[in-house]
């Protein structure tokens, strides 16, 4: 116990170890403001740079281009071309098909294995499925990428005889399993956050298990589930490599899933590398990317906020 | 009061049978359907690493993680690769950690959870751990390079080429330290969270003034729970390839990282490298699902020992109680 018996301590010592702790307690803060600041920096020229808007005002990266004489205008991103062409929809397009086929396929899967684990899984099922999806989660996504690149492109290929290898539904399976964890993980938390006594109450009024779970449980952690659903969301929008190496990159506008796609977050990847700092195709990446950060800020606070929400109200005024 | 019958009435013991039955044939149908959700899940787990490990295992050898990669990456073996992974890491993790143990501390130990400052940082740090690892690399790129790196150059060595203001390790691994701080973050508070307050009464008791009871009393309770955060962030730095990709990491270098401002190689971006710019990717193959079962190998070895350390931690607790 001899070193538990302290030394009394100068007061500026106390005093700077405290200031020591506090300023590092902000950096996180200051990240994400220094994050806000330098990509929205690169962006604004867009909106006041002359030379830059010649070419990527917000009306050309939105709206039909006629970009020659005599052809019909169409929405094209081309960067590297003569005439360098910068609009956004192929890509948006792109992004949305990847992600909705993610979505599609993750939420059933992520919120199936959660309602199992959380309302009937016995304990040593529950010890085998919860470290089996953080193995999931685990996995880096330029391997689900390599995966998907690699075995399941021609496995979807020879089973459905597609034309392109590469394509949404390709892309948005691989992107679906690295959503799958955050759905789960999500949705899961919030089921196990129900207060018994609300249990209780159900099965004393005569409803089963499953009735509990479908009557009680389910409708009380509703928020939650769409909570983790919405920041799935907002993870297969920001993924990268997954779509980098399993998408095509094509950027098309097409209805077809069976197209190859380009996604906003892959041109900002496949394309950075190659630019020339301070140029147009600069800017309009960095404008990319603020777009990509204003969507997945307000999405993670929306996802934060409900979510303080429901676990105050689960654990204060349920009753 | 109609509804109450006392007769001895044989009838309610068969409402009794047929809810039984009901029972049984309602709760069958969803259980079965979010069980074959959770089969579905396992079984894509299982061929994901089953075929990565059948594809890979044959190319492991001593030759292949201690020899760099030789004919166009279609021969030789990936050491350049694991030194910059590893090299990188250690950075990552010097920074990372005594910023991220030091924030749980100040929002455990120095705020209370209702105040405005808390809800901030909280916040910062959740919307942190959301932000794409697309838009971390962006913000390398534009704040480490181009901001710091070439501010550096600029007073420093105004006569020479860039020698910060470029790619590099350490942007890459100040990058991923940004990208992992919530991990550590999280963990450490966890941690912290555990300590029975009587600890603390105790050392306080004892003269102990605050800064004497988080270093001698918090921080070595709260060892595991550090070590956790560190190893899982070792784990995610080292399959994030999006973040290093503009900020250091290189397709191929003949040597290896010696200062702070060289690039290096990097087992994730070795793999995009090698999956999509092959010329031959039949013979880049074996090599290929070789790098993979490397780098799936080192974070999956990586997160079962910090979910070990974590289970050994919340178990001791609960006995402790």
């Amino acid at each position: 116990m001899e070193q538990l018996i302290f030394k009394p301590k100068s007061r500026w010592r106390e005093f700077f170890g405290e200031k020591l702790i506090s300023v590092n307690a902000f950096v996180a803060l200051i990240a994400i403001l220094l994050i806000f600041v330098f990509i929205f920096k690169e962006a604004i020229p867009i909106f006041v740079d002359d030379y830059v808007k010649e070419d990527a005002s917000l009306d050309k990266m939105v709206f039909k281009q006629q970009y020659y004489e005599g052809r019909e205008a169409k929405w094209s991103w081309q960067p590297n071309s003569e005439v360098p062409k910068f609009s956004l929809w192929p890509l948006f397009i792109g992004t949305l098909k990847a992600s909705l086929v993610a979505m599609l396929f993750a939420v059933p899967l992520g919120v199936g294995a959660a309602i199992y684990c959380s309302e009937f899984a016995s304990r040593r099922i529950r010890e085998i499925i919860k470290p089996a999806i953080e193995m999931l989660a685990a996995i880096p996504s330029v391997v689900l990428g390599f995966f998907a690149l690699m075995v399941l492109a021609t496995a979807l290929q020879n089973t459905l005889g597609l034309t392109f290898r590469l394509n949404a539904i390709n892309a948005g399976i691989a992107l679906g399993l690295a959503v799958i964890p955050i759905v789960f993980t999500v949705a899961e938390d919030a089921m196990t956050s129900v207060p018994h006594s609300l249990r209780d109450a159900a099965t004393a009024l005569g409803a089963n298990p499953w009735q509990v779970s479908l009557t009680t449980v389910l409708p009380a952690a509703i928020p939650g589930i769409s909570a983790g659903v919405v920041l799935g969301f907002g993870r297969a929008v920001g993924e990268t490599m997954i779509v980098l190496m399993a998408s095509g990159n094509a950027a098309i506008v097409s209805a077809s899933f069976l197209d190859s796609v380009r996604t906003f977050s892959a041109t900002i990847a496949a394309e950075l590398a190659e630019v020339v700092f301070g140029d147009t195709h600069y800017h309009v990446l960095f404008m990319i990317g603020s777009l990509l950060f204003v969507f997945t800020f307000l999405i993670n606070l929306g996802g934060d906020i409900v979510l303080t929400r429901l676990k105050e109200r689960l654990q204060g005024k349920a009753t | 009061m109609k509804t109450i019958e006392l007769q001895p009435n044989t009838n309610s013991l068969e409402v009794v049978g047929h809810l039984k039955f009901g029972r049984k044939r309602r709760g069958f149908i969803p259980r079965g359907l979010t069980f074959l959700a959770v089969l579905i899940i396992l079984l894509m787990l299982a061929v994901i690493i089953g075929n990565i490990v059948i594809g890979g295992i044959g190319t492991i050898s001593w030759e292949f993680l201690t020899h760099p990669p030789e004919q166009g990456m279609e021969a030789g073996g990936v050491f350049p690769a694991i030194f910059g992974t590893v090299a990188l890491v250690i950075l990552m993790v010097i920074a990372v950690i005594p910023i991220g143990v030091f924030t749980a501390i100040y929002l455990q130990e120095y705020t209370s959870p209702k105040s405005r400052i808390t809800r901030l940082i909280r916040i910062a740090i959740n919307n942190l751990a959301g932000v794409p690892s697309i838009v971390f690399g962006l913000f390398g790129l534009g704040f480490f390079i181009a901001f710091v790196g070439g501010g550096l150059d600029l007073l420093f060595y105004p006569e020479e080429g860039p020698v910060w203001g470029q790619p590099a390790i350490i942007w890459a691994s100040l990058t991923l330290a940004l990208l992992t701080l919530p991990v550590v973050i999280i963990s450490t508070e966890e941690a912290l969270r555990m300590i029975p307050r009587e600890l603390r009464e105790a050392s306080y008791a004892l003269g102990g003034t605050k800064l004497q009871t988080i270093w001698r009393i918090i921080i070595p309770q709260a060892t595991p729970g550090i070590l956790t955060g560190s190893i899982l962030a070792v784990s995610r730095g080292a399959g994030e390839v999006a973040p290093i990709m503009f900020t250091g990491a290189a397709y191929y270098l003949p040597y290896l990282p010696t200062k702070l401002n060289d690039q290096f190689m990097e087992l994730g971006y070795h793999v995009y490298v090698m999956a999509t710019q092959s010329p031959d990717i039949e013979a880049t193959k074996p090599l290929l699902y070789g790098t993979v079962l490397v780098l799936l190998l080192l974070t999956f070895s990586l997160n079962s020992v910090a979910i070990l350390i974590r289970s050994r931690m919340r178990r001791s607790r609960v006995s402790a109680q």
